[in-house]
């Protein structure tokens, strides 16, 4: 059950330019949080900006009761999240939103993130791990520099293959091209997959093509994060016909050919 | 504090009454939430007991279902939002029997909000909820800014008000409200003209029209081109035109827009409102209302203050017109 907690600030340091990691204490949140779900933080105590801004899961230590979110300086909100000091207390709710599933019968995953969508899959990594689940990793960024959570992924012993749009590390060109260059390999029989929506157009086409099931994890505009306002939002494909479904409570993960993505060759 | 202060206060401690009456609507507590910023009352369950409203305003319902608008639906702005939803709800009878026994098995006092295209939807969904436990009142969107044919026409124009809702009060024994939409240059003529109607109280003010454009693509930001503002960015709007109407009408108000904290209901309160509607509030802090409630009842034990009529109205220089709306019965 999501609850609003005053969490204390612990860590909160500037990995490379624009990109932090911040880290606080909400014991119930940490307690109850999956991989996949959502927190929504207040970057301020004014009434500007008013809204929550939603962040996943980057890390969670049940023992100390901590979450760790991995975040970008986009605007105001993050801007100003961004000055946030430790030992500050930070207003934050949740967990919120619709989880990763982990259906009983998979065995190997492929983790595929773009940008800052890398955050939530550092956590459910970890979870697949400890569930026997064999996981490849597949990242990618506009340049080497900004490529996050390779140290998470380390201490998990996990396989992961990078793209850069610049060729500064491993393939150059799109995640999605790293994706399409893998499947071949046919060591894979779920996907997991999240970053910006013309990305996740093309995963699911290739995803489809190749009869591999598995989920997504969409972004949007949001106000009240649990599903009272219906301004996230976003189109589905109910039997036939177009409706939509609430990113906030619906989603923000969804299952693989679900949703009605912009900008993408799907439907 | 000395010891004889303490003592003082300490005998005059009081309980102070938080009922008030909405034109036979009966509140525990003047603190409720606004239609579609609540959902159905559930969503918020986790963070509440949702019996401690004085009222849950459900999402504007509607005969059929309606799918919505397209996003985006949404955009911050400063200190406010505009939202395009476009009614998005799934019709009166999947209310009627999906979310209206999961309410009255809460004991929640339930307004129903009703949205139509034509005088008739909005009779026919006054006669469809009429039989039905569990609802104290029906509030009329006559002031929803985003869905074509409905919303502004009826909002704006003194005599269709008064055809509106005379034609709903015939259709139903429910206290009927009306909302009025702030998008108009006389408030008060509007009011007038749900009073004549038969109009039991008035809810306002609902969203202001607005819009935002995105510079990068050149094009409006909402895919419907304008949303309904809100949030604390019209609060001086709304209390202006409560205070309006109070002064004038003598119809007891829901007062609303954008409310924070316990300083904004009792401006309401003063400004002639006898409840108020919390919305976008709810979407920054869930526990607004609840900690309001608390506010509320802190500084009418501190003020000596043992009725919320006492501040009903307190800073109309002419007090509330006649008609005693804000007595309780
Ligand atoms: C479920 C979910 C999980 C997310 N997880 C992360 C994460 O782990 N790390 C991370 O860096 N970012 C994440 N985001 C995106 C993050 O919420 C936005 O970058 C942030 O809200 C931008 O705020 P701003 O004020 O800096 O930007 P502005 O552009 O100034 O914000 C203006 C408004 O638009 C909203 N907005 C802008 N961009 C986005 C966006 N991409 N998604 C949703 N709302 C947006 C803001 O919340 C705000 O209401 C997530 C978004 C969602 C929906
Ligand atoms: C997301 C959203 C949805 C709304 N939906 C409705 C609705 O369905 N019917 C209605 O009468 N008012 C609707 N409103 C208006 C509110 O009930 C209220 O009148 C307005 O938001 C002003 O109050 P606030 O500033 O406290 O939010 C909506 C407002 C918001 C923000
Ligand atoms: S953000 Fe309010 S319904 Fe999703």
């Amino acid at each position: 059950m999501p609850s609003v907690e005053k969490a204390l600030v612990i860590r909160h340091r500037e990995i490379v330019p624009y990109y932090y990691e911040l880290e606080f204490i909400a014991p119930s949140i940490a307690q109850e949080v999956l991989p996949g779900q959502f927190v929504n933080i207040r970057v301020s105590n004014s009434l500007d900006p008013l809204l929550r801004r939603p962040f996943s899961i980057y890390n969670v230590d049940k023992k100390l009761g901590s979450i760790t979110v991995f975040y970008k300086v986009v605007g105001r909100g993050t801007e100003l999240l961004s000055l946030m000091p430790i030992q500050k207390r930070l207003d934050v709710m949740g967990p919120l939103g619709r989880p990763f599933s982990i259906p009983g019968n998979i065995n190997r995953a492929y983790l595929i993130g773009g940008g800052v969508g890398i955050a939530p899959l550092v956590y459910l990594a970890r979870v697949l791990t400890d569930s026997d689940i064999k996981v490849k990793v597949l990242m990618g960024a506009s340049t080497a520099g900004f490529i996050c959570g390779r140290d998470m992924f380390d201490q998990l012993g996990v396989n992961y293959l990078i793209s850069t749009d610049d060729g500064s590390e491993g393939l150059k060109g799109k995640v999605t091209d790293l994706f399409e260059q893998q499947l071949f390999l046919q060591d894979c029989d779920y996907i997991y997959a999240c970053g910006p929506e013309p990305m996740l157009a093309k995963i699911t086409r290739l995803a489809l093509d190749n009869g591999i099931d598995g989920e997504i994890s969409l972004e949007g505009r949001m106000a009240c994060g649990v599903g009272a306002c219906l301004g996230c939002s976003h189109p589905v494909l109910k039997d036939g016909n177009r409706s939509y479904a609430k990113i906030c409570s619906d989603g923000p993960v969804f299952r693989i050919g679900e949703m009605l993505l912009h900008n993408g060759d799907v439907r | 504090m000395n010891t004889t202060d303490r003592k003082a206060r300490k005998k005059s401690r009081i309980t102070p009454d938080l009922r008030v009456n909405l034109g036979g609507i009966i509140l525990n507590n003047p603190i409720t939430v606004a239609s579609g910023t609540f959902g159905y009352g559930m969503e918020y369950e986790p963070f509440m007991d949702i019996a401690s409203l004085g009222a849950v305003i459900v999402k504007g319902t509607t005969l059929e279902p309606r799918a919505g608008n397209p996003p985006p639906r949404i955009c911050e702005t400063p200190s406010g939002m505009l939202n395009a939803i476009g009614l998005e709800n799934p019709g009166v009878k999947a209310f009627i029997n999906q979310h209206l026994p999961v309410l009255r098995s809460r004991k929640t006092t339930v307004i129903v909000n009703i949205a139509g295209n034509t005088v008739e939807e909005y009779a026919e969904l006054a006669r469809t909820l009429d039989g039905q436990s569990g609802i104290a009142g029906l509030e009329l969107n006559i002031s929803c800014p985003n869905v074509k044919q409905g919303g502004l026409q009826f909002g704006t124009d003194p005599v269709m008000v008064q055809e509106l809702v005379a034609a709903v009060k015939s259709q139903t024994s429910l206290p009927v409200m009306a909302k009025l939409s702030p998008n108009v240059t006389d408030i008060v003529a509007i009011a007038r003209a749900a009073e004549r109607g038969g109009a039991d109280c008035l809810s306002l003010i609902n969203t202001l029209l607005g819009m935002a454009i995105d510079i990068e693509n050149r094009k409006p930001f909402l895919a419907n081109t304008f949303g309904g503002l809100s949030g604390p960015a019209i609060k001086p709007v709304a209390l202006r035109m409560v205070y309006q109407v109070a002064s004038e009408v003598p119809l007891p108000i829901m007062g609303m827009g954008g409310i924070t904290d316990t300083r904004d209901v009792i401006e309401f309160l003063m400004a002639g409102a006898t409840a108020v509607s919390i919305g976008t509030a709810n979407f920054v802090n869930p526990l607004v209302t609840q900690e309001v409630l608390a506010g509320l009842r802190d500084y009418m034990e501190q003020n000596q203050i043992t009725s919320v009529q006492e501040l009903i109205g307190a800073a109309l220089p002419q007090g509330l017109p006649k008609k005693g709306s804000a007595e309780l019965t």
